[in-house]
């Protein structure tokens, strides 16, 4: 009895010990944020005191200068808009591809599998090319670009779950006079939710993080936040560590905040995508 | 089966199919066409045959150097991230308490941005390597730890997620069978647990495989690719070819095909070797 709870204390501390482990870059960043811009890469691991404390000064420095709450506001926008677009068409889609069989449907859910194989960098300077040339080279247009950019990954996981819905309930619904919209709309979209929140998590934590696809299509006009950051370090000359780090200490809040109240299905979501896929 | 009413493929399919061919399929192809060519715009492309090809093999080694480093990383990050994030599973699907507080920390990294992970990485390694009076940059060699340490600490938890929810599943009565065997806990773990997570491990092999492979945001903002590109992967390599100078566009274009058939047949073959042990497996249980 005292073997195991010697054992239970050993591997708490040790979690405890790894926790820390796992916030310890964050809080720097956080702290770091505090501090005057000349002291940060020179003792990036002291607590700021009275000398080195910088209040809200990078915080004003760095909002300003990447124009941070727009950048806040197109993530926002494209990640919600995409998300919604996303479920709403490769649900259906999927939807189709499985209950049509036929040559064609097979060979589109085929397509879909080989673009999640294919590397960005392979379509990078033709897509941006192509989005200019179609004036989707703005936000908006940014919606459509990810509901096809997007749409291999979640039709794959909506066909894997539409198989499971049993054909009886469909029929049913038939019988009783539906159309195929209202079928889907009415009774196979609700079954569907459990695989829609994964679809949902899955793209919106891709989309809201991804810097190459906006940078390359709506960077020259319109910052999303990675731009923004990348935009603060890029640039020539020296970089301002002080505005830096309040940039990433603001792109990083809102995200742990929105996690702690929703990981019970953020987790959930991803271990249910991971299974089923 | 359900009635086919003649509007179904245009309500359902059409509107994800044309995205899908504006976003994927004219840009595919687009793609593979310049990379025969020589152009700058795509309005000037030139048709140039296999040029592109024999030039990313003879200017100057980059792109084979990468691949080295592209393949180095994925070796060690795909081995550590999947070991570290087993063991964290087994501790957590153990009796401890507080475990979704663990399980909520370890995953949070994955919900931070590439670019933004870079960044908070670069900061904490070079307070650190200060000390020995290096910094990221100084060899590629810090870049390629750096680059280890940065995906363990992103990856290692959603695998732990995966493989939580593998083991959870797992039936009770076998590991009761086990524990009523008399069997030791380093027997129940290689002889019962291990064999039947096989698809856990197919999944996380996959993930961890392909994210590193195709890993960019973080090796843009955790070094850039310095000194001198050495510590590039693949894709910011290809990046730096297509926008790092004028003229080298269809070389670009060549690697992008090249880097897609690697992992195409990366992919290939992983899915072809787990599929073959696990029908290994289901028939030797069989017999």
């Amino acid at each position: 009895m005292a073997k195991r709870q010697i054992l239970n204390l050993v591997k708490s501390l040790f979690l405890i010990f790894l926790s820390a482990l796992f916030i310890f870059p964050i809080a720097v960043i956080v702290i770091n944020s505090f501090k005057t811009r000349f002291e940060i890469s020179a003792a990036p691991f002291v607590i700021p005191n009275s000398n080195t404390f910088a209040g809200l000064e990078n915080y004003i420095t760095g909002i300003t200068e990447t124009g941070f709450l727009s950048a806040f506001f197109y993530s926002l926008f494209i990640t919600v808009f995409s998300v919604f677009a996303i479920v709403f068409f490769t649900s259906q889609t999927a939807w189709y591809i499985v209950r049509r069989k036929s040559r064609f449907t097979k060979m589109l859910y085929y397509a879909f599998v080989f673009a999640m194989v294919v590397p960005f960098q392979m379509v990078m300077f033709t897509l941006s090319k192509t989005a200019n040339f179609l004036n989707l080279d703005s936000p908006l247009g940014l919606v459509f670009i990810y509901l096809g950019f997007g749409a291999p990954l979640s039709v794959f996981l909506f066909c894997g779950f539409v198989k499971t819905v049993p054909l009886e309930i469909e029929q049913a619904a038939l019988v009783d006079g539906c159309g195929s919209v209202r079928t889907f709309f009415l009774v196979v979209f609700p079954l569907l939710k459990p695989i829609s929140t994964t679809v949902s998590v899955l793209n919106a934590m891709w989309i809201w993080n991804d810097y190459l696809l906006p940078y390359l299509i709506i960077g020259s006009e319109y910052k999303t936040i990675p731009i923004a950051v990348q935009y603060l370090r890029g640039g020539y000359g020296s970089v301002d560590m002080g505005a830096l780090m309040a940039v990433l200490t603001l792109s990083v809040i809102p995200v742990v905040v929105f996690y702690f109240f929703g990981q019970k299905f953020i987790i959930e979501g991803v271990a249910a995508g991971a299974v089923k896929g | 089966m359900i009635k086919r009413g003649k509007g179904d493929f245009i309500i359902f399919a059409l509107p994800t199919l044309i995205c899908f061919t504006v976003a994927f399929i004219i840009p595919f192809v687009m793609g593979l066409y310049l990379s025969f060519t020589s152009f700058t715009t795509v309005s000037d492309a030139t048709f140039v045959g296999l040029q592109n090809f024999i030039s990313v093999f003879k200017s100057g080694g980059d792109f084979l150097a990468s691949l080295k480093f592209t393949l180095l990383f994925t070796l060690v990050s795909v081995l550590t991230v999947n070991i570290f994030g087993f063991l964290l599973a087994l501790l957590l699907t153990s009796s401890v308490r507080g475990k979704t507080f663990y399980r909520t920390v370890f995953f949070m990294p994955n919900l931070i941005g590439g670019i933004v992970l870079g960044y908070i990485w670069q900061l904490v390694l070079n307070g650190i390597l200060k000390n020995f009076g290096v910094t990221l940059t100084t060899s590629e060699v810090y870049g390629f730890f750096g680059l280890v340490v940065l995906m363990n600490w992103q990856m290692i938890g959603y695998m732990m997620v995966i493989f939580v929810a593998g083991i959870s599943s797992l039936p009770t009565q076998m590991l009761e069978a086990a524990r009523v065997d008399g069997a030791s806990y380093l027997t129940t773990l290689l002889r019962v647990i291990l064999p039947n997570l096989k698809e856990s491990f197919t999944i996380c092999l996959f993930l961890t495989l392909t994210n590193a492979f195709k890993l960019f945001d973080q090796n843009l903002s955790l070094t850039g690719g310095a000194p001198s590109g050495k510590s590039s992967m693949l894709a910011l390599n290809i990046y730096d070819t297509f926008y790092g100078s004028v003229g080298r566009e269809g070389i670009g274009q060549a690697k992008a095909v090249i880097f897609s058939l690697i992992v195409a047949l990366v992919a290939f073959l992983q899915f072809y070797l787990t599929r073959e042990r696990g029908n290994k497996k289901w028939q030797k249980d069989k017999y």
